[in-house]
């Protein structure tokens, strides 16, 4: 009776281990590490609100395998970045990062990636040189020299701009669009009068403003974090630069989706250049949309949205047409040189870089159906990093 | 350049309104509070939630944001910083930058991070300009209306301060307590009500800087340094020298980020540090009154 009790105890256990182990096997986990709190998070709602959709559209189960969410807040802190990544590698075992709110933050996840052989999709996170810090990192979103370099074209050319005054937040991303916006209107007969680094800390852009009035360009280049894009905005008016014939022109960033309705009729006319506006005419963006209001009490789905979405979607293509096969260096052949229609446009995976090429669009803000709206009126096809190009 | 000046004394303005209050906790009640900033921070919510949802005009806003601050201010004073009088000054630091912090996550939690934008009424968001060219004065109606108000409120705090009995009896309590006390003055109450007055101040303050200054969670700390600076530089004894200071400061923050804007940052912390330098109890102290 006792060895009876002992056996059948030990099979059971037996089974459960066996048991676990299957489910291991036929577990697919995303670990998603996102700024949830802090200064930056709205982009990890957008993103993480992005992703669980993708998942109700495309069902959990992919090549097999339940596909698990694990989500991560990392306050944006680079260090807590880096050591959520390292829990969710060695513990939960994720087989591949996702996310990734800021540059800092997905530089110092990289060679995470790289040591454990991992792919990690930046979903958020711009600046250029972000997927040169490891040959696992894929990027889904978009790069600031792409934006801002069409901007670039598009202002020399069609918008008619000459002299431009630029004006940037001092930090990384600031001064990437700066830079890379400076060297194209230079290259193509403009001149940048003045370039002005407003600090991070200090939101008071009244000086700045008033310098560039007295500069008197043609036009003002911003890039901002947004919520500071609205601050912009209003002084602009205030001060009655408008009238004073300087345009106001920058990258898609200060006029984000996610605020640009509370951000008052002072933004109509605001041309920007971006990859994606909600107000995109495709069918599939429209879709998306709808969906993304639908499941999130009508909050309107940003660049950092799309993101995510077209993120989630690299990942379960990649896992179809590895078969699960071939663990994280499988995959990530898989998402290389994907292409396919986002809700932004047609986009793809550039093989050699692993970034994003995809359409940027020249947008002016306008009121439609009482709602302000980026309208898209031209469109720069397959934009490649320009950064990527040295 | 008169657009300059101009912008820097509203800028100032908006600063003194935002740290007299903590001038008045430290200077008269001898008391570090550093949670200051989240009192203004608590204002400018109350403006914007108000503004957004309720649709309650801006001018409206103003006096409810003094007044329900000032509530809080009067119920946290009588809960939790009264105790914290007789502490070390260590103590008192400590708690405050811990309830500021409390005051940044709740923030966060119930409104979200992203920055709230309120929209001004229509008749404060215009400019008058006068003259030509070099000497041509721009000024932002918005930025008018902080100078009147902030004028207004200085003449009245110094007037209470210095004419009324309220005034006699605050000075009076600050300088012996226990003879106060012994003289009838209801210590207590007096402090209570600094206290509550203070901190709607910066409620108020919170409020006109939501435009200028951006409101999000990270308000107090963000402008922490610079109510610090305010009050450093400018003496705790008065109200006159906090409005100096905060009028000097604001001018040489907007006309330093004009002229050399790479070096526009610092030029706020390079004054201070000369003047404290040169003066270490700040420029306008009262001599022989209390540092």
């Amino acid at each position: 009776m006792k060895k009876r009790v002992f056996l059948s105890a030990s099979v059971l256990a037996l089974a459960a281990v066996s048991s676990s182990a299957a489910m291991a096997a036929d577990t697919f986990k995303i670990g998603l590490i996102l700024p949830m709190t802090g200064q930056q998070a709205s982009t990890g709602r957008q993103i993480e609100a992005a992703a669980k959709l993708y998942m109700a559209q495309h069902g959990s189960t992919v090549a097999g395998k339940k596909i698990e969410l694990i989500v991560k807040d990392d306050t944006s802190v680079p260090d807590v970045t880096k050591r959520l990544a390292q829990e969710l590698v060695v513990n939960d075992k994720v087989n591949v990062l996702a996310g990734f709110g800021i540059t800092p933050s997905a530089l110092a996840t990289a060679p995470i990636a790289t040591q454990s052989k991992t792919p990690m999709i930046v979903m958020a996170a711009a600046t250029s040189i972000i997927t040169n810090a490891s040959p696992y990192i894929v990027r889904t979103s978009f790069t600031i020299p792409q934006a801002a370099v069409s901007m670039a074209d598009w202002a020399t050319g069609k918008g008619g701009i000459k002299k431009v005054v630029t004006l940037v937040s001092d930090y990384g991303p600031g001064i990437d669009a700066e830079k890379f916006f400076k060297e194209r209107l230079t290259l193509n007969g403009g001149t940048v009068v003045d370039a002005l680094r407003v600090p991070l800390r200090n939101p008071d852009f009244a000086p700045f403003l008033q310098k560039v009035r007295d500069d008197k360009p043609d036009a003002l280049f911003v890039f901002v974090p947004s919520g500071a894009g609205a601050a912009v905005m209003k002084q602009f008016l205030e001060r009655g630069m408008d009238k004073a014939g300087i345009k106001l022109i920058g990258t898609g960033d200060i006029t984000d989706d996610d605020q640009l309705n509370d951000m008052g009729d002072g933004a109509i006319g605001v041309v920007t250049a971006h990859h994606y506006s909600a107000y995109h005419q495709s069918a599939a963006n429209k879709k998306f949309v709808e969906a993304f209001k639908k499941a999130n009490k009508g909050m309107r789905p940003n660049f950092m949205a799309v993101g995510g979405y077209d993120g989630m979607r690299v990942i379960y293509e990649a896992l179809k047409a590895s078969k699960g096969q071939g663990g994280g260096d499988g995959l990530l052949a898989a998402m290389k040189g994907q292409t396919f229609e986002s809700p932004r446009g047609p986009m793809f995976i550039d093989a050699q870089t692993r970034d994003v090429v995809h359409n940027i669009y020249l947008r002016k803000v306008e009121k439609v159906g009482g709602e302000l709206q980026n309208v898209e009126f031209d469109v720069i096809k397959d934009v490649k990093d320009p950064g990527k190009a040295k | 350049m008169l657009t300059i000046l101009f912008d820097g004394i509203a800028y100032g303005m908006l600063l003194f309104i935002l740290a007299v209050g903590l001038s008045v906790t430290m200077g008269l009640m001898n008391f570090i509070n550093l949670a200051h900033g989240a009192f203004a921070m608590v204002g400018g919510y109350i403006t914007v939630l108000l503004m957004q949802r309720y649709d309650v005009p801006f001018l409206l806003c103003l006096p409810v944001a003094f007044l329900g601050v000032a509530l809080l201010g009067a119920v946290l004073e009588r809960t939790l910083y009264r105790p914290m009088y007789s502490k070390p000054h260590l103590d008192q630091v400590l708690f405050s930058i811990g309830l500021t912090f409390m005051a940044v996550a709740a923030m966060d939690y119930f409104m979200t991070s992203s920055q709230q934008i309120i929209q001004l009424p229509e008749w404060l968001k215009g400019r008058t300009e006068i003259g030509q060219g070099h000497w041509m004065l721009g000024m932002g109606h918005y930025r008018l209306f902080i100078i009147a108000i902030c004028a207004a409120l200085t003449v009245g705090l110094q007037y209470i301060l210095a004419r009324t009995r309220f005034g006699s009896r605050l000075r009076a309590s600050v300088d012996d307590q226990r003879v106060a006390a012994g003289l009838g003055i209801n210590v207590n109450v007096v402090f209570l009500l600094t206290f509550a007055v203070g901190s709607g101040l910066a409620g108020l303050g919170g409020a006109l800087g939501a435009e200028v200054l951006g409101m999000d969670p990270s308000f107090p700390l963000k402008n922490m340094i610079y109510f610090l600076i305010v009050v450093a530089v400018g003496g705790t004894s008065s109200i006159t020298g906090p409005l100096l200071a905060a009028l000097l400061l604001g001018i040489a923050d907007v006309a330093g980020k004009y002229f050399i804007p790479g070096f526009g940052a610092f030029i706020v912390y390079f004054l201070m540090i000369v003047i404290l330098i040169w003066r270490p109890q700040g420029l306008f102290v009262r001599k022989g009154g209390k540092a």
